[in-house]
């Protein structure tokens, strides 16, 4: 896009003025050069939801932004019950809770390295990847609203992992204030066969080595040592969250004008907070957070379970999970005064900085662990919250590497069999039911991550802490 | 007479699906031949099994939406594939058919399953006598 149009408001912060309807300046978080890169759309977007009621403070977007629906993808906003303000579907994405988790398995590469082939082979074929494919675990109705209640720690109480796992997960594991009677039959129906599935598109399993060390003071105490192992797992909130997405979108789209919101666009979906529409939605959007928690927790179990056949006697340690598709009542200080704010995160992380009341006392000093995921063939990093993080996109940081072409166009440019060939030779070993899906997400297709997480860190986000670079990727 | 047929256009992290046709009713059937196209190749399906599909909308393009979302939940629910469509839109209501086979991973090779279809570049359009049909889907 044009960076003339912005003021430069920082090294790595770029603002546009109020114009038209917007209530609020948009600030984009990155260097010039992921800017200009970006697509005309997420400005667009981004000063469509800066018109939206209640908006408080800026709509933020993070240095991986990209083109989304309503909402870019790598967007932020909060919004004021007290003013009016709204909750949007489109804000938090169709794949509810969608995110990222990361196990400390404690081996070494040269534990791994021997046994790489025969682990890619053991974990695709534990964990059900792919379209269509189908979980080990099925809910009757019971245990269903059980689950959407329970989140993660549903998952501990029925034997899919431990305790301690709890305190490692946002919301302690259970996301509160879930109304799974908002969840419709139709949600349901699509979780049936779907608990403990990775789902396909970007979703993966990867098992990865820790190449650098990035700050020495930190990482250590989240467990992270160099040329040890960990396994990374991004999925979601499956068929159920799919589906609470494509039932609110269409009742707050239906309902938007009843309450009086002009949409700049029919994608920008939203109820106010304080209406039937939107408590409705955020009891189901809390269940289906749930859901993608307990989905989670359960894949871990089964990630357990491979390492332990292969490795036995050794124990792989939660080191944090963390949703990048969420809305989430928080307090924030906005000019000077605290505030209960409604904050969406569309494919963006929670980056709470230390000492936030929040976070578990293991990691209070040193804030939230941000688990940003690259493409296949890349690089992925941990990150940590900062304190003066809070007070810029309301804690909040990027989530990913972010497209930078479509699927379409990957199609034209790369083929699975040659890529998967490819990343062999480079010791990477790609397990995936479908070759076009590997094509239509291959790593050239993503921004460079680094340069993603450096901006990130430059503007103060979060910080970074160590790289990862994949062994192994199970993908859908 | 235009010719019906389907297409999909570019979105930043997603894709476009469009149907073309001289009809509305034929530009919903190709529209849903380019959502399996997102999935795999609309010829590899064989239609030996139909499942019948009706939805109703306030406009054309919440129907379209609808249609779409519609075959998401039963792809998902039945784990099922579907190649060709019958549509008959009479003013709000659509009645339509999907037919189509179980998945089968070694013969569609799916390459990514879709979560919805969206509200983003979604039009029901009508362009020199031709009708337009169109939206971006999550995957």
């Amino acid at each position: 896009m044009d960076t003339a149009r912005f003021t430069r408001i920082s090294g790595f912060a770029f603002r546009i003025e109020r114009f038209g309807r917007m209530r609020v300046p948009a600030v984009i978080y990155a260097d010039r050069a992921l800017l200009a890169e970006m697509d005309d759309k997420v400005l667009e977007q981004l000063t469509n939801v800066a018109t939206l009621p209640g908006i408080v403070g800026a709509a933020c977007a993070m240095p991986d932004a990209h083109w989304g629906y309503g909402f870019p993808i790598g967007g932020v906003a909060a919004f004021d019950p007290d003013a009016g303000g709204v909750i949007s579907a489109g804000g938090v994405g169709f794949d509810i809770s969608c995110g990222v988790r990361t196990l400390l398995t404690g081996l070494t590469e040269d534990e791994i390295e021997p046994a790489k082939a025969r682990l890619a082979s053991a974990l695709f074929a534990r964990i059900p990847a792919g379209v269509g494919s189908t979980g080990r675990v099925h809910l009757d109705a019971g245990e269903m609203t059980a689950m959407l209640r329970g989140g993660a720690r549903w998952a501990v109480e029925r034997g899919y992992g431990e305790e301690a796992d709890l305190e490692r997960i946002e919301e302690r594991g259970t996301m509160k204030g879930a109304q799974p009677e908002h969840v419709s039959d139709r949600a349901r129906a699509r979780q049936r066969d779907e608990m403990g599935t990775l789902g396909s598109g970007n979703h993966y399993l990867e098992v990865q080595r820790v190449s650098r060390i990035l700050a020495p003071d930190i990482a250590p105490l989240l467990g992270l040592h160099e040329r040890e192992v960990v396994v990374s797992i991004h999925c979601g909130s499956r068929g159920l969250g799919h589906q609470v997405g494509t039932d609110y979108l269409r009742q707050m789209a239906i309902a938007a004008a009843e309450h009086g919101i002009e949409l700049p666009d029919r994608e920008l979906a939203s109820a106010p907070i304080r209406s039937p529409v939107g408590e409705a939605y955020l009891g189901a959007m809390r269940a289906a957070t749930n859901c993608a928690l307990a989905n989670r927790q359960i894949i871990t179990h089964l990630t357990r379970e491979v390492f332990g056949e292969l490795f036995p006697g050794r124990h792989l340690r939660l080191l944090y999970d963390v949703s990048h598709n969420t809305c989430k009542v928080e307090e924030h200080v906005v000019g000077g005064r605290a505030m209960q704010l409604y904050v969406h995160r569309k494919g963006a992380t929670r980056a709470f900085g230390p000492g936030h009341p929040d976070l578990p006392p293991s990691l209070a000093a040193v804030g939230q662990p941000v688990l940003i995921g690259g493409s296949m063939g890349t690089a992925s990093y941990v990150l940590v919250g900062t304190a003066p993080g809070m007070a810029l996109a309301f804690g909040s940081a990027c989530h990913g590497a972010g497209r930078r072409m479509s699927r379409h166009a990957a199609l034209h440019h790369w083929r699975g069999r040659e890529l998967v060939d490819e990343l062999r030779d480079r010791g990477i070993i790609v397990r995936s039911p479908s070759s076009r899906g590997v094509a239509e997400e291959a790593p050239g297709a993503y921004k460079d991550v680094g340069a993603v997480v450096d901006a990130a860190e430059g503007a103060g986000l979060a910080r970074k802490v160590a790289k990862l670079e994949p062994l192994v990727c199970i993908k859908g | 007479m235009t010719e019906a047929r389907w297409e999909h256009f570019p979105h930043g992290a997603d894709v476009g699906v469009r149907g073309l046709g001289p009809s509305m009713d034929a530009a919903f059937e190709q529209a849903a031949a380019a959502l399996t196209a997102v999935i795999t190749d609309p010829t590899t399906v064989a239609p030996s099994e139909a499942v019948e599909i009706a939805c109703s909308a306030p406009d054309d393009a919440l129907l379209l939406a609808d249609w779409l979302n519609a075959l998401v939940y039963e792809m998902s629910t039945r784990k099922m594939l579907f190649g060709r469509f019958e549509v008959r839109i009479e003013g709000d209501h659509l009645s339509g058919k999907a037919f189509g086979e179980r998945a089968d991973a070694s013969r569609h090779h799916p390459a990514a399953e879709i979560k919805g279809a969206t509200y983003t570049a979604l039009g029901v359009r009508r362009e020199q006598g031709q009708w337009i049909a169109q939206c971006v889907v999550d995957v």
